[in-house]
């Protein structure tokens, strides 16, 4: 297995070339450009066999990667912020039609004001269109992650796009060591793509995305809504079949010391490397920190994290993007929903942190748990939801 | 149909428009003369709706009013003189 320097976007385009898709249609957006731009060198240099669509637009990007994968094709693209918008309108039609893309997202802030930088706010605002969402903390894991999603979208119980993010600049930009797998590991580990439907198929032809209006639209949101919920347990199977063939164990949520933990932190993407470092330096002084990482959000993994934070006294949900609802950010909305018929839980409250790059430092971590420490002695929240980090 | 018997990712057969009758659509029609008609296949080639018919030797014999919506690009399309036209549309009701 080779070991290498890479940064997140080099370990994305890495895993495409091993993974060789059929199709790759693809328009470049900072800072998830050179994904792209590095795979379309790929291409240039015969390394792979896919047909890169050079198109005009996000819109016609994710247009291309429907008509691919309603082919049977093995399809993949990236993308970030304003350009997952441009998607918007497709994406629906991707999971709704059952078409396994990978996208390799990198996470920036949302326009206006016009920012390039990290932040959650452009994957959040497409989370309910039958996506499955992975977000990495690290180069390693977008690279295993990706690789991770071609099985999970492609199994028969799921058949859904699914999205991995890195966050940007952060992890897209930054260079990391990257214990790769063998060209030929990927290819075995992947398989071949098994066809289920193929608009190209003169021996059963099809029609998709046909008229459907009160008769039957209904009933055609059902399998969507079944796929998402065996994709849970698909994630789980295929990362541990990951971890046992290659040595490295994901799933649904990390825990870090959270085990005999009083006050936790949940976050997600790469934040929850910089909470992992000050959860050491707390639990050297005899403070039971933890810290829970989601690692997929869609779909939700209520159940896991509810359990996860069972024993806990207080839990501070860091969501890097606000969604003006006046009740907190997309994490925080979510797990106080899957909290709600516990008898006993733990005392929430939300920070919404960092939007359009504003750095998390080990100085923020230290603050949040000194709160949660208050919240956990009083037993009372005094703030619910606070933007955290943002000059009065 | 219960949601579980449906095909997969929204797809259906293919051919399934010839279950779908569209000639209750219609509120004009085109009205075909054969002795005028001169067999170009304009009307048969321009037909959205796939409903000129043709007889066993590829002769156009009319209209199949069971799909026909009534676009009227038959009778646009048709290049035969205004004294002896093939194909006119005329309101379904008068």
């Amino acid at each position: 297995m080779p070991i290498l320097a890479k940064t997140g976007n080099e370990a994305m385009a890495e895993a495409m070339r091993q993974i060789n898709p059929d199709v790759v249609a693809a328009y470049p957006i900072t800072p998830a450009t050179e994904v792209v731009m590095i795979f379309s060198g790929f291409v240039a240099d015969g390394l792979v066999d896919t047909e890169f669509v050079a198109v005009e637009s996000e819109h016609s990007a994710m247009s291309a990667c429907v008509g691919a994968a309603a082919t049977g094709a093995r399809v993949m693209t990236g993308t970030s912020s304003q350009g997952l918008q441009l998607m918007s309108e497709i994406l629906p039609i991707a999971s709704a039609l059952r078409l396994p893309i990978v996208l390799c997202e990198v996470n920036r802030a949302l326009s206006a004001p016009i920012n390039i930088h990290c932040d959650h706010s452009d994957t959040m605002a497409v989370r309910d269109f039958g996506w499955m969402q992975i977000y990495a903390e690290n180069a390693q894991e977008a690279y295993d992650s990706i690789i991770q999603m071609i099985k999970v979208s492609e199994d028969e119980r799921v058949r859904l796009p699914g999205m991995v993010s890195t966050d940007g600049f952060i992890i897209s930009h930054c260079m990391e060591k990257i214990d790769a797998l063998d060209d030929g590991e990927v290819k075995k580990y992947i398989g071949d793509i098994k066809v289920v439907n193929s608009v190209l198929d003169l021996e059963k032809p099809i029609s998709l995305g046909s008229l459907d209006l009160q008769d039957y639209y209904f009933e055609h949101k059902m399998p969507l809504v079944e796929a998402m919920g065996k994709a849970k347990g698909v994630i789980g199977e295929v990362a541990r079949d990951f971890g046992k063939r290659f040595g490295r164990e994901y799933g649904l949520l990390e825990e870090y010391k959270l085990r005999d933990a009083e006050i936790a932190l949940v976050a997600m993407g790469s934040t929850c490397g910089t909470a992992r470092a000050v959860v050491d330096e707390l639990r050297q002084k005899g403070i039971k920190a933890g810290l829970l990482k989601v690692r997929v959000f869609r779909p939700f993994p209520a159940e896991e994290i509810v359990e996860a934070l069972s024993k806990v006294k207080a839990a501070a949900i860091m969501d890097r993007s606000d969604m003006f609802s006046n009740q907190g950010g997309q994490l925080f909305a979510e797990i106080r929903s899957a909290m709600y018929e516990q008898k006993t839980r733990p005392l929430l409250s939300n920070y919404i942190y960092g939007l359009g790059g504003r750095e998390i430092s080990l100085d923020d971590i230290r603050k949040v748990f000194g709160e949660q420490k208050e919240i956990a002695g009083s037993g009372n929240v005094k703030k619910l939801v606070q933007h955290f980090g943002v000059r009065e | 149909m219960g949601w579980k018997e449906l095909g997969h990712g929204d797809s259906l057969p293919g051919g399934t428009a010839a279950e779908f009758q569209t000639g209750d659509w219609r509120s004009e029609k085109p009205v075909f003369v054969k002795e005028n008609c001169i067999n170009c296949y304009f009307c048969w080639i321009y037909c959205p709706d796939s409903a000129i018919l043709l007889d066993e030797n590829n002769k156009v014999v009319g209209i199949d009013y069971r799909y026909c919506k009534g676009c009227g690009i038959c009778d646009k399309e048709c290049p035969t003189k205004k004294e002896k036209r093939a194909i006119t549309m005329e309101a379904e009701r008068k």
